[in-house]
């Protein structure tokens, strides 16, 4: 029976040769991974209650990133929980504040093709970038696998989102994401796998296939697949195994696009499903923008802005957030850092930041920002009465330059 | 009990927005829905059950959205979808979450009873009563535990008994 990379990646773990879409299976789980906010604050109370243990301190990943830097005695707190609890419950793999969640898991090489893992943030789906089964879970359901180190699961059917070409320059994966959320909508995953594939998908460097599955968040999947190849190879560089979908697996939907065809995206505030073409946005006049969460500062996406920032200056605010630690030290070593501090930009911390609305930094009243993000939902960044245009760090970089909402292709010699 | 009756796409941040999540969930429900209705937190009673159209819950893992309805005394959920993680964390903490192709003929303020058990809601404002997808049998024992804590609770006393 032809089986989907989804299918094969839930057997596995649930211990089957096979398992059908619908079904309701338990799996064991490789790797939990959970930040300071939803994780040790959270789940250290309800484990005192139970008198429970972790069941395999081995296969905890814990990583500050939300709470950070730490601004007054609550987010302080948070913070001291984490590192506290790390010790009491025996997990090494702990780490403080070298950045996102998202992006520091697969850099410090936790992340393999085939795995089954489960992270206490609903942007896990990261993870599927590597051809492992990653998906969010809440504070309970995070309990609850380290309880048991199992969870049980819904076989989710496979929507395929298949580009054809190469995409054009100046074009990235935000381009794409943005553009089916807009197509699709906030609930076109419908909670099943979506996997991308395809000759532009093969194209996309790991950090761009990152945030592909990333922003699947956004598009309602449980989980954003992409088999693993030479390019997963390269990153990890080591030898990985490699998992595909069966070429005749049945779809829940197949859907193809030529990525040659497809221009800059902007989502309008307040969804990322409000999505139309970059050219639309002409009119538009931020006042701020900010290249930063796992979804926009990656040391990719950093190049990219740079590529347009060279011996430009910025005309509004601009901050620079990188997603990771490592991430900032390459791009300092490569001369990207330098690039975009030129071009007037001021950099904040290796944390979610401004993009989740938790720290110090919040979109003050009747802000227009343009922003590298996932999500511009009222509020989420500071003021309701705030305005959040997304768009691909190209996008962002090209408006900050111009003072208005411009397409990238312009600026790119 | 008074229905409550908001659109789709009803996202966590507005359900429990950002800058309070470091705050206990007293202070979080406080901000409940305040972006899309600023009365609610204030005016909810405890019973009262929340309807919305497509996707409601959409976003965040963040676990203090289903649980400020939880707090503010919320007793169900009625969506024609729910975003599949705030449907587990839901279920997770006890708090049903009933799916209602017909979700849209509610209007706010009716009286609604909601038998989580048998998927069925009656208006009695209107009369009506509308079907729901059952909940999953191994998600119902859950709700009727209290949650997956109060289940797990169970679990762990009677495998040390």
């Amino acid at each position: 029976m032809s089986q989907t990379l989804a299918q094969k990646l839930v057997a596995r773990a649930a211990g089957r040769s096979s398992v059908a879409p619908g079904e309701i299976v338990t799996c064991k789980v490789d790797l939990a991974m959970m930040h300071d906010s939803s994780g040790p604050r959270r789940v250290k109370p309800m484990l005192e209650r139970l008198g429970a243990k972790v069941w395999d301190p081995g296969k905890v990943v814990v990583i500050t990133d939300h709470y950070l830097p730490a601004y007054d005695d609550e987010s302080r707190n948070i913070i001291r929980i984490a590192r506290e609890w790390v010790r009491e419950a025996g997990i090494d793999s702990f780490y403080d504040a070298q950045g996102i969640c998202h992006i520091v898991l697969p850099e410090r090489g936790h992340l393999r093709p085939g795995m089954f893992v489960v992270g206490g943030d609903s942007h896990s789906p990261t993870g599927g970038a590597f051809a492992a089964y990653m998906f969010g879970v809440g504070a309970t359901e995070m309990l609850g696998v380290l309880v048991t180190g199992e969870i049980w699961l819904k076989v989710p059917h496979t929507i395929a989102m298949e580009f054809a070409g190469k995409l054009g320059a100046g074009v990235s994966a935000k381009d794409v994401m943005l553009f089916l959320i807009g197509r699709f909508g906030l609930d076109g995953g419908q909670y099943q796998a979506v996997e991308y594939r395809g000759d532009a998908i093969r194209e996309l460097s790991m950090q761009e296939r990152m945030t592909l599955c990333n922003m699947t968040a956004e598009l309602g999947g449980q989980v954003g697949l992409i088999a693993s190849d030479s390019v997963t190879r390269e990153f990890l560089k080591t030898e990985i195994e490699i998992w595909e979908s069966d070429a005749d697996a049945p779809l829940l939907a197949h859907h193809r696009f030529n990525a040659g065809e497809l221009p800059p995206q902007v989502a309008a505030p307040h969804s990322p499903a409000n999505t139309k073409a970059v050219h639309e946005f002409r009119d538009v006049k931020p006042n701020l923008a900010y290249i930063g969460a796992c979804t926009g500062a990656k040391l990719e996406d950093l190049r990219m802005a740079s590529r347009i920032l060279k011996g430009r200056k910025s005309k509004i605010r601009l901050l620079v957030a990188p997603a990771s630690l490592r991430d900032q030290q390459s791009a300092e070593r490569e001369g990207t850092l330098q690039v975009l501090l030129d071009a007037g930009a001021e950099l904040l911390a290796n944390s979610c930041g401004m993009c989740a609305g938790y720290g110090e930094h919040l979109l003050p009243e009747k802000a227009v920002a343009i922003s590298t993000t996932a999500r511009n939902f009222k509020g989420r960044m500071g003021a309701a009465s705030a305005q959040v245009y997304l768009a691909s760090p190209y996008t962002v970089a090209a408006s900050a330059v111009a003072g208005r909402v411009c397409d990238p292709r312009e600026m790119l010699a | 009990m008074r229905a409550w009756v908001f659109g789709d796409n009803v996202d966590t941040d507005v359900l429990a927005p950002g800058r309070y999540m470091k705050l206990p969930i007293e202070e979080i429900a406080k901000h409940c829905l305040e972006a899309i209705d600023p009365s609610f937190a204030a005016a909810v009673r405890p019973g009262d059950i929340v309807v919305a159209g497509r996707n409601f819950g959409a976003g965040s893992s963040r676990e203090q959205a289903p649980a400020a309805l939880r707090h503010l005394g919320v007793a169900a959920l009625v969506a024609e979808s729910f975003a599949g993680l705030f449907y587990r964390n839901a279920i997770n903490l006890g708090l049903p979450a009933l799916v209602c192709q017909q979700a849209r003929r509610i209007r706010p303020g009716d009286s609604l009873t909601v038998n989580a058990e048998a998927g069925e809601i009656q208006n009695l404002t209107t009369g009506e009563t509308l079907a729901c997808e059952p909940i999953p049998a191994h998600l119902m024992q859950m709700v009727r535990d209290g949650g997956l804590l109060a289940h797990l609770e169970k679990r762990c006393n009677t495998t040390s008994s």
